[in-house]
């Protein structure tokens, strides 16, 4: 039924240093780390969020993605009900390993209450809601590979059912300086359709 | 002291990762929570950590963090009279 049928408003992908927002190439950069890569976005996009150095890697990844799809779409006057689905592979592994190497010397143990904070991945959905005041549904999960059926599914079900207006979904991958970002806002309205396959290949490109 | 007041001001921005804050933007009587350095609870946590690790003092009693983190010049007193290292 046409009244069923959903949209891909917007996408992001945020991989080998490079950030593409609808396909095309808005952010590149030569850095080798992830942290001078995303230090730079940050300040080629003049975002004024100083918490988002305290961040862990995945927190500022889904962060910055979150961050270009989202700054056209808050309404700051009014309540944003856009709910956020995010999925990826490693969880919080990275932050995790870190965390763990700074208890595992019993001579040398500080555990950092500032790393300690992110050993969850759903920590990154947390970030977001803060910086865009969301208190909207919100689900972080994990799987093998991206999924796309499974998305395509949940963002469905939150805008049939009116859980949500729009649904920022898609995955967030990030350990030991491997890293992918694929954000996309869906909506009842649009001009791309939403679909298993256009997310998959969207994905894939 | 002086020598003290500007290591601890280098080191809390860079443990707590104060990316747009130099050392010469610091006074030492600057409230390092609320309206001055706008740290936060965990902040907070992490300035308790680096006591113990930097100069040997635990502390205890959570409550007296409230006054030692009033600003670099209170953190640097209290060091100065109770490091152990």
């Amino acid at each position: 039924m046409l009244e069923n049928k959903t949209y891909i408003e917007t996408f992001c992908t945020i991989q080998n240093n490079e950030i593409t927002l609808n396909g095309e190439t808005i952010f590149k950069s030569d850095s080798d780390l992830f942290a001078d890569f995303s230090k730079k976005a940050y300040q080629n996009f003049d975002i004024n969020y100083p918490k988002f150095f305290k961040m862990d890697n995945l927190s500022k990844l889904a962060f910055l993605a979150a961050e270009l799809l989202l700054k056209n779409e808050i309404d700051e006057s009014k309540e944003n009900d856009i709910a956020l689905v995010f999925a990826n592979k490693s969880s919080s592994l990275d932050t995790d390993v870190k965390y763990q190497n700074s208890i595992s010397d019993k001579e040398n143990y500080f555990p950092s209450p500032a790393v300690f904070v992110y050993t969850l991945p759903n920590i990154c959905i947390g970030e977001i809601s803060i910086k865009h005041q969301l208190k909207s549904e919100n689900s972080f999960f994990i799987f093998d590979a991206f999924n796309s059926e499974f998305m395509t599914n949940y963002a469905e079900v939150l805008l049939h059912t009116k859980k949500a207006e729009k649904v920022l979904c898609g995955w967030v991958e990030y350990y030991n300086e491997e890293y992918k970002a694929f954000l996309y806002l869906v909506a009842n309205e649009g001009k791309t359709e939403h679909n298993k396959q256009i997310i998959e290949n969207l994905y894939n490109k | 002291m002086e020598a003290l007041k500007q290591e601890l001001k280098a080191k809390i921005i860079e443990v707590l990762n104060l990316e747009d804050i130099n050392v010469a933007d610091v006074k030492d009587d600057d409230a390092l929570f609320g309206d001055g350095l706008g740290l936060d609870s965990i902040d907070a946590l992490e300035l308790i950590v680096m006591l113990d690790k930097d100069y040997g003092i635990k502390l205890v009693d959570p409550k007296e963090g409230k006054n030692i983190f009033q600003s670099i010049e209170t953190m640097a007193a209290y060091i100065t009279a109770n490091r152990t290292k």
